[in-house]
């Protein structure tokens, strides 16, 4: 394998700010290896070839990824909700790329907030399906999928159609030789490569993987989650949820969000929350908001207990090598796959037009991260503030009137509307969430409905 | 009804309904999900047609970049599937991620290019066709 050095096409590479590469670049018949064929190693390959091209850069990319996503349950799926944020489908059509009907289970355009004093439902600001529901596999165990298709596969297909080349068995380890790093396959062999994307979720041993390289990264932390798939007829689930999520703000202890989304004749349940084990799950499904749904009697056909990031790993790069969507950063509990796409693309930006060096990731490619995890601490203040809220009765009884005021106004500002369907649906950073709840007139309007819950609340109690 | 059916994204407009409207001002873009849309200018009382979008295809893209009045009216022919843009969203995005931009010149330069060819065929004296 050779050493990249730098080159005319180098220069013409690194036209912006900050210039200067550090000598580790690509060049025409540079090979890139992509481990983990998910979202964000998806989308690094496909950007990747893409900005390449734009360039007139011959590069190879191989994405290691066993497997097809064409199998039911587990053995297909990436253990996750499966929703795609209303911004990402904004971002990815404004790319050109657009969901087709049979990846999309059911376009969502609008969220039911479900409390024990009521619930309220939040309708789309263009009153239009922006949020996809979707399985990243091929649909629960025992699923009968006709003719729908995995958004996994989707966009593994996708970087395949723009030159990737799906490596189908599972790398097992990775080296270095002579600078360069090297990717084990099981039978033992070995294959070089310019520079190594690592896009391995953090289900996976990914840093055991990292043994024996340069990385000087800390493994992200992680909280387990518990998903489920339950199965009705079609009908019955769009009578009962129609084309919105279902969320919870319920006063259970360990118990941080919850969700239901309809996905055609399944529906899929998630649960956020600390500890979360058959008892938090069993207290959620027998709360009165969740059983007038009747989730609770409908049979669950698939479940998991995935972990998710909810603090990114430190230094997600060195010289040839960068961690990408989950095992480097993410968003907190929100919009995985919309952090997945701005990763990978932030990524294949730097290995394309900046370099492949530690110091040209770190200048181009960790401010990326660094602003997802610097709102993410924005985040885990705002979950904190709504813990506080939900645990009081008024304060859930002034969410709710607030709310529902501004819904059945038909115009005028909706500005706590506007806060929850942010903070639902992952489509705006936490700091604009942030920035919305700290608005005067938001607050003042808040205390009157917190100083109203707080009459009704001591009448009902009376 | 199969578009109805499966509920994908977006909104579905019947065919002859209006999407964009000539002279009005906007605040965000369109894609075409599946279908066709027609663009039609108006002037002097009467329609021109300029384009027919089909699927990936976007339009009302100026109204992001200028604060004009929607230059050509749009509408379904038969049903159309069409996503909205929002304004912010992107130009948010457009700052964290020039490139995003880029496939909209591209489509814009495409443009450009045609109304050249377009231009010099009206320009071209006809007896040198």
């Amino acid at each position: 394998m050779r050493r990249v050095k730098g080159t005319d096409l180098a220069r013409r590479l690194a036209p912006v700010e900050g210039g200067e590469s550090t000598g580790l670049e690509l060049q025409d018949g540079a090979r890139i290896a992509v481990i983990g064929g998910g979202p964000a190693g998806s989308f690094f390959s496909y950007f990747l070839l893409k900005m390449a091209a734009s360039v007139d850069l011959a590069i190879d990319v191989d994405i290691y990824e066993p497997r097809q996503f064409t199998h039911c349950g587990p053995a297909g799926c990436n253990h996750c909700g499966g929703i795609v944020s209303e911004t990402l489908v904004q971002i990815m059509a404004t790319e050109g790329i657009i969901l087709p009907p049979n990846v999309v289970r059911r376009g969502i355009d609008s969220y039911v907030v479900h409390m024990d004093v009521g619930n309220v439902r939040i309708g789309s600001p263009r009153h239009e399906e922006r949020i996809a529901a979707l399985f990243r596999g091929n649909g629960p165990r025992d699923a009968e999928t006709g003719d729908w298709y995995s958004f996994d596969r989707y966009l593994l297909e996708m970087a395949s159609k723009r030159g990737a080349r799906v490596v189908r068995k599972l790398a097992s380890g990775i080296g270095w030789r002579d600078g360069l790093p090297q990717v084990r396959l099981p039978d033992g062999e070995m294959l070089g490569y310019d520079l190594l994307g690592l896009a391995v979720g953090v289900n996976s041993n990914f840093l055991e993987l990292l043994d024996g390289s340069p990385l000087e990264t800390s493994r992200p932390k992680t909280v387990r989650t518990f998903i489920c798939e339950f199965e009705a007829d079609a009908d019955s689930i769009r009578r009962i949820l129609g084309r919105s999520m279902h969320v919870f703000l319920l006063d259970l202890p360990r118990l941080e969000f919850a969700a239901l989304i309809p996905k055609g004749n399944y529906v899929t349940l998630c649960v956020l929350g600390e500890n979360i084990d058959d008892d938090l799950v069993h207290s959620f499904l027998d709360s009165p908001p969740v059983r007038s749904l009747r989730a609770g009697g409908t049979p669950r056909v698939c479940n998991c207990s995935p972990l998710i990031n909810v603090r990114g790993a430190r230094r997600p790069y060195a010289d040839r090598l960068v961690l990408i969507g989950d095992c480097g950063v993410t968003r907190l509990y929100k919009d995985g796959i919309g952090a997945a796409y701005r990763t990978a693309k932030a990524a294949a930006e730097t290995a394309i037009f900046h370099g492949i060096g530690a110091d040209d990731f770190r200048r181009f490619y960790s401010p990326t991260c660094r602003a997802i995890d610097a709102d993410n601490s924005i985040g885990r203040l705002i979950f904190g503030m709504t813990n506080l809220f939900k645990k009081r009765r008024f304060s859930r009884l002034a969410i709710l009137r607030m709310t529902s005021k501004e819904q059945q106004k038909k115009d005028g500002e909706r500005r706590m509307s506007g806060i929850l369907w942010n903070l639902f649906t992952g489509s705006a950073p936490y700091r604009e969430i942030l920035a919305q709840a700290l608005h005067p007139a938001f607050i003042g309007r808040f205390l009157w409905s917190l100083a109203s819950g707080v009459g009704r609340s001591r009448a009902s109690e009376a | 009804m199969g578009l109805r059916r499966r509920s994908p994204l977006g909104k579905i407009y019947a065919d002859g309904e209006i999407i964009v409207q000539q002279d009005e001002l906007g605040d965000c873009m369109y894609v075409v999900q599946s279908g066709e849309v027609e663009v039609l200018a108006e002037a002097n009382g009467s329609e021109v047609m300029l384009a027919v979008l089909g699927a990936g295809d976007f339009f009302g893209e100026m109204a992001i970049f200028e604060r004009q009045e929607r230059s050509a009216t749009v509408r379904a022919r038969s049903d159309a599937r069409v996503l909205t843009v929002d304004k912010k969203t992107l130009l948010r995005r457009i700052q964290e991620d020039p490139l995003l931009a880029v496939h909209i010149l591209e489509a814009m330069s495409h443009r450009i290019r045609e109304l050249n060819g377009e231009l010099t065929r009206l320009k071209t004296p006809r007896g040198k066709d």
